[in-house]
C-alpha cells in the first residue's frame, strides 16, 4: 500500500517472468489464466466431438465407417467423450475458475482468494484430473475409431453418467480411470468453492455489506455452496462405483444384492444441482453484464440476489425428477415434480429483473450485450421446456428423447456459454489490458446464435416426435431435422472460431485498454487495465457495484472516468 | 473449564491477535490482519469440515437403506463377527486422544510449549493404537473370510481362486456333523421358491463353511472345517442364525461387510491423515513456531482431529452396537 502506484508496466501479467513464475504462481488472476487454457482447450476438444457426432448423425445408418459394430462403438465412445468432457471440464469449472478466479478479489477489493495456496493446488487438481480424464476417453475413440491402439486408452462408452449396472458389468474397461478423473476434478471444485465461500466471508472491504455485494458474487457464493455440498457426494459415489466394479461389493450391482437405482439416486443428488453450478455463475455475469451495458441500476437486486440462494437451495430437492420413468414411487414422483415446479419462480425472476434492467436503459450494443440478450432468449426458452419435462405425463412421454436433449443444450450450452463468452468479452479489456473489435465479435454473437437455434430446435420437434436421444442410428423420418440440426451446428462452429481469431486479433493487435472501457463500478473497474500484481494501487471503499452515475464518458478518448459533479443520488432500490 | 476462564481465554487470544505488529511473519499479504486470517483458515477448515460430513454421509446413506430393507442381515452379521470389546477400546482410545488434542490447542494459545507437545504425542499414540487394533480386526475378518466384495465368503461372486477357496461338497452332508443340517439346514418350501428367484443369479454362490449352504445346494461340510479362530459353540450360534435368515437375507450378507469395510476403511484413511497432520504441528511447536498470537495449525488440526473421532462414535454404535 504504501509503494507508489505502480506503472503500467509492471501489471500482473509483466510483474515476474519466466514458466516457473507461472507454473507456482499463486495470484488468483495468472491462476484464473492457467484455468483458461486448459478450460478452452478442452471445449475445443469437446466441441470438435459434438461436431464429429453431428456429422456421424447425418443419416439413418452410419456412414463414416463400413463395419456397423465398429462405427456404433467408436459413436459411443465419442458421444460420452463430448458430454464428460463438457460436463466435468468445461461447464463446472468454465465461469467460477476462470472468470471467478480472476474477479472475485477484485470486486472485493483484495489482493487474493483467502487461501492462494489452495488456489493453486485446486488448478492442479484440475489439471491432473483432466489430463488422466482426456487421454482415457481420447484412446478410446482413437481405438475405436482409427485403430490407434495407446497404452492405458481404455475408453468410456456410457455417457457422462456412468449408470449402473452397464457400468459395473459391460461398460469399456475406462470407467475405473475415467470415475477416478472426474474424482479428481471433483476436488478441484470442492477447494475452489472452500476459497470462494470464506473469501466472500471475510475479505469483504469497508463498506460492502452482503447487500453491496455485485450480484456476480452472490452467484459465486450460491455456487460455491452447492460444490461444497454436492460434490462430496459425487465423490463417494463414484468411489462406491469403483469399488463395486474391482471388488463387487453388491451396493449397486443387482446381482450381488445391491440396488442400479440408488446409484441414480446419489449421482443425481450431485449431477442435479450441479446443473446449478453450471447455470448460476451464469446468471451473475448477466446480472453485471446487462446493468453495466444498459448504463443502469440493476433492478430488483435483492430478488436477484435472493433468488441466486433459493436456487442453491432447490437445486438440492429435485433430483428425482431424472427417475420419473425409473421405477420410482408415484408419490415420490409427485413430490418431485412439484418441487421441480418451484424451481421455475426464482428463474423466472431473475429473467424479469434483467428486462427491468433493460428497460429505459442507455443500452450499448457492444459484444458481451449481443451475447446477454442471446442469454436471455436462450434461457427462457430452455426454462419453459424445462417444464414439460418436469411434468409427469409430459415427462413419460419425452423422457430419453432429443426433446431432453434440446432442452438441456438450450440451458447448458444456450445459457451458460453465452453467459461465459459475455463474461469473457466483458472483461477480456480487464484480463489482457487491450481491446478487441467489436464488429466481428458482434457477428460472431449472431452466427452462434442462429447456428445454436437451428441446431438444437429441430431437436424438440424430433424428440416430441419420439426419437431416442443417444442412438446411433435413426429411422429416415428423423433425417431432415438431423441434417438441419448437422448445418446449425458447423454454422455454430463457424461462429466460435470467429469469437477464437476475434480474442486472438485482440491480443495481439487491440488498442491498449482504458481502466474502464464500460463505465461499470465494481470494484474491478477501479483498477488499471492489465491490473498491479496485488490489484489496487490505492485501497478501494466500496460504494454501491450499481451506481453508474460514479463515471462519465471520457471526453479525451475511450471509457470512462469518475465523474466530476458529486454524482446524484439515484432512488433506492427498495 | 470455568466460564470466566473461557472469556479471559478468549479475550486473550483476541487481544493478543490484535497486537500483532503489522509486519507479522505469519501474516500473508493479502491479509489486514492476523485476526483477519485466523477467521478465514478456521471458517475454510469448517467448510471443509462440511465437505467431509457430506462424504460420508453418502455412505451412511447407504448404510441406512441397506439396513433398513435387511435388517436381520445386520444385526446376525454384527453379532457374530464384529468384535465389540476391541470397538470399546478403540472408542475410548479416540475419545481420549480427543481430549488430549484439546488439551493441547489451549496449551497452544497459553503458549505452554512443554504441555502442547506432550499432549501432541499422546494424541499421536492414541491415533496409532487405534490403527494397531483396527488392523487386528481387519486381521481377524481376513482370517474368517468376511473381507470386502469377493473376498467375503457370504459374495455371490466369491473369489473361486483364492487361495483359501473351500470347495464345495460334493456328497450329501453327514447326519452325524456337528452344525447338524438335516432338518433345519433344509430350505422351507417358500424358501425354496425365493431361493429359485434368487439362484438364477447367483450361479457359483458357496455357502459359508461350517455354516450351511445356499437352499438347493448340498448342505454344510462339517464343523471342524470351520475356521479355527471362532469356538465350535459360537460357530453353530452363528449357523443357527444364519440359518433363520430368509434366502434373500442371506444373500446379502456381505453387503453389511462391505458398509463395514468401506465405512471404517474411509475413516482409517481419515486417521492417518490425522497422525500425519498431527506429526506436523508436533515438529512445528519443538521448532516452537507457536504461540499466542500464531497458533492456527494447531487449530485447524485440532478440528479435524475433533470431526475424525466423531465419526467414529456415529460409526461404533451403527455397527458395533445393533440389536
Amino acid at each position: 500500500m504504501s509503494e507508489a502506484p505502480r506503472s503500467q508496466a509492471t501489471n500482473y501479467l509483466t510483474h515476474t517472468r519466466g514458466f516457473k513464475s507461472w507454473a507456482l504462481t499463486l495470484d488468483h488472476k495468472r491462476i484464473g489464466l492457467l484455468y483458461m487454457m486448459f478450460v478452452l482447450s478442452a471445449f475445443l476438444l469437446a466441441g470438435i466431438f459434438a461436431m464429429l457426432l453431428r456429422t456421424f448423425l447425418l443419416t439413418p445408418k452410419p456412414w463414416m465407417i463400413a463395419d456397423p459394430e465398429k462405427a456404433m462403438r467408436f459413436y459411443n465412445n465419442m458421444f460420452s467423450l463430448h458430454g464428460a468432457m463438457m460436463v466435468f471440464m468445461f461447464m463446472i469449472p468454465a465461469i467460477p475458475a476462470i472468470l471467478g478466479n480472476f474477479v472475485l478479489p477484485m470486486m472485493l477489493g483484495a489482493k487474493d482468494v483467502a487461501f492462494p495456496r489452495l488456489n493453486l493446488l485446486s488448478f492442479y487438481f484440475y489439471f491432473v484430473g483432466a489430463m488422466f480424464f482426456t487421454y482415457v476417453l481420447l484412446g478410446g475413440v482413437l481405438r475405436a475409431g482409427f485403430d490407434l491402439h495407446i497404452p492405458g486408452g481404455m475408453g468410456l462408452d456410457t455417457g457422462w453418467t456412468f449408470y449402473t449396472p452397464y457400468s459395473t458389468a459391460k461398460a469399456e474397461s475406462g470407467v475405473i480411470p475415467a470415475t477416478l478423473g472426474a474424482f479428481i476434478l471433483g476436488f478441484s471444485s470442492i477447494l475452489t468453492g472452500v476459497n470462494f465461500v470464506t473469501s466472500i466471508h471475510t475479505l469483504r472491504p469497508k463498506g460492502m455489506t452482503w447487500f453491496r455485494m455485485p450480484l456476480f458474487l452472490w452467484a459465486l457464493y450460491a455456487t460455491s455452496v452447492i460444490q461444497i455440498l454436492a460434490t462430496p457426494v459425487l465423490a463417494i459415489t463414484l468411489l462406491l462405483l469403483v469399488a463395486e466394479r474391482t471388488m463387487h461389493i453388491g451396493i449397486f450391482d443387482p446381482l450381488l444384492g445391491g440396488d442400479p437405482i440408488l446409484y441414480q439416486h446419489f449421482f443425481w443428488f450431485y449431477s442435479h444441482p450441479a446443473v446449478y453450478i453450471m447455470i448460476l455463475p451464469a446468471m451473475g455475469v448477466i446480472s453485471e453484464v446487462i446493468s453495466v451495458h444498459s448504463h443502469k441500476h440493476i433492478f430488483g437486486y435483492n430478488f436477484i440476489a435472493y433468488s441466486s440462494i433459493a436456487l442453491a437451495l432447490l437445486g438440492f430437492l429435485v433430483w428425482g425428477h431424472h427417475l420419473f420413468a425409473a421405477g420410482q414411487s408415484n408419490l415420490a414422483n409427485s413430490i418431485f415434480s412439484l418441487l421441480t415446479f418451484s424451481v421455475a419462480i426464482p428463474s423466472a425472476v431473475k429473467v424479469f429483473n434483467w428486462l427491468g434492467t433493460m428497460y429505459k436503459g442507455s443500452i450499448h450494443f457492444t459484444t458481451p450485450m449481443f451475447f446477454a440478450m442471446g442469454f436471455i432468449m436462450l434461457f427462457t426458452i430452455g426454462g419453459l421446456t424445462g417444464l414439460f419435462l418436469g411434468a409427469l405425463a409430459t415427462d413419460i412421454h419425452l423422457h430419453d428423447t432429443y426433446f431432453v436433449v434440446a432442452h438441456f443444450h438450450y440451458v447448458m450450452m444456450g445459457s451458460t456459454l453465452f453467459a461465459f463468452l459475455a463474461g469473457m468479452y466483458h472483461w477480456f479489456p480487464k484480463m489482457s489490458g487491450k481491446m478487441y473489435s467489436e464488429n466481428p465479435g458482434r457477428i460472431a454473437a449472431v452466427l452462434i446464435f442462429i447456428g445454436f437455434n437451428l441446431t438444437f430446435f429441430p431437436q424438440f420437434v424430433m424428440g416430441a416426435h419420439g426419437a431416442p436421444r443417444r442412438w446411433a442410428t435413426y429411422p429416415p423420418e428423423f433425417q431432415p431435422y438431423h441434417v438441419a440440426s448437422t448445418l446449425g451446428a458447423y454454422l455454430m462452429g463457424i461462429g466460435l472460431v470467429t469469437v477464437g481469431l476475434n480474442w486472438l486479433h485482440g491480443l495481439l493487435r487491440g488498442r491498449a485498454a482504458p481502466a474502464n472501457p464500460w463505465g461499470g463500478n465494481s470494484l474491478e473497474w477501479h483498477t488499471s487495465s492489465p491490473p498491479p500484481y496485488d490489484n489496487f494501487a490505492v485501497e478501494p471503499v466500496a460504494d454501491d457495484p450499481y451506481r453508474m452515475s460514479n463515471w462519465e464518458p471520457d471526453p479525451t478518448g475511450e471509457g470512462w472516468i469518475p465523474s466530476k459533479q458529486p454524482p446524484e443520488l439515484e432512488p433506492a432500490e427498495h | 473449564m470455568s466460564t470466566t476462564s473461557t472469556t479471559n481465554l478468549a479475550s486473550g487470544i483476541a487481544h493478543g491477535l490484535e497486537r500483532a505488529p503489522g509486519h507479522d511473519p505469519h501474516l500473508a499479504h493479502h491479509f489486514h490482519s492476523p485476526e483477519q486470517q485466523y477467521r478465514s483458515a478456521k471458517l475454510g477448515m469448517w467448510v471443509f469440515l462440511g465437505t467431509e460430513i457430506l462424504m460420508f454421509g453418502g455412505l451412511f446413506c447407504a448404510y441406512a437403506i441397506n439396513r433398513h430393507n435387511h435388517p436381520l442381515v445386520f444385526s446376525f452379521a454384527a453379532q457374530s463377527y464384529l468384535n465389540v470389546g476391541l470397538g470399546t477400546l478403540n472408542t475410548l482410545l479416540l475419545i481420549t486422544s480427543s481430549l488430549t488434542m484439546a488439551w493441547g490447542v489451549r496449551a497452544a494459545q497459553l503458549e505452554q510449549r512443554r504441555v502442547l507437545i506432550t499432549c501432541l504425542i499422546l494424541t499421536l499414540v492414541g491415533g496409532a493404537g487405534f490403527l494397531v487394533i483396527k488392523a487386528i480386526e481387519y486381521q481377524a475378518k481376513w482370517d474368517e473370510h468376511v473381507w470386502i466384495g469377493q473376498w467375503n465368503r457370504y459374495n455371490n461372486d466369491y473369489n473361486d481362486e483364492s487361495p483359501y477357496k473351500e470347495a464345495p461338497p460334493a456328497q450329501p452332508p453327514s447326519p452325524t456333523a456337528a452344525v447338524s443340517a438335516a432338518p433345519e439346514a433344509a430350505p422351507s418350501s417358500s424358501d425354496a421358491n425365493k431361493a429359485t428367484d434368487v439362484s438364477k443369479v447367483k450361479p457359483r454362490y458357496i455357502g459359508p463353511t461350517g455354516l450351511a449352504n445356499a437352499p438347493g445346494q448340498p448342505s454344510a461340510p462339517p464343523a471342524a472345517e470351520a475356521p479355527p479362530a471362532s469356538g465350535a459353540e459360537m460357530d453353530q450360534q452363528r449357523a443357527q442364525r444364519y440359518r433363520d435368515l430368509s434366502a434373500g437375507d442371506q444373500w446379502r450378507v456381505s453387503t453389511f461387510f462391505s458398509c463395514y469395510f468401506l465405512m471404517t476403511g474411509l475413516h482409517g484413511l481419515h486417521v492417518v491423515v490425522g497422525i500425519a497432520l498431527i506429526s506436523w504441528v508436533l515438529l512445528r511447536s519443538l521448532r516452537g513456531d507457536f504461540s499466542s498470537r500464531y497458533f492456527t495449525p494447531v487449530d485447524l488440526v485440532g478440528l479435524y482431529w475433533h470431526l475424525v473421532d466423531m465419526i467414529w462414535i456415529f460409526l461404533f454404535p451403527l455397527f458395533y452396537l445393533i440389536r
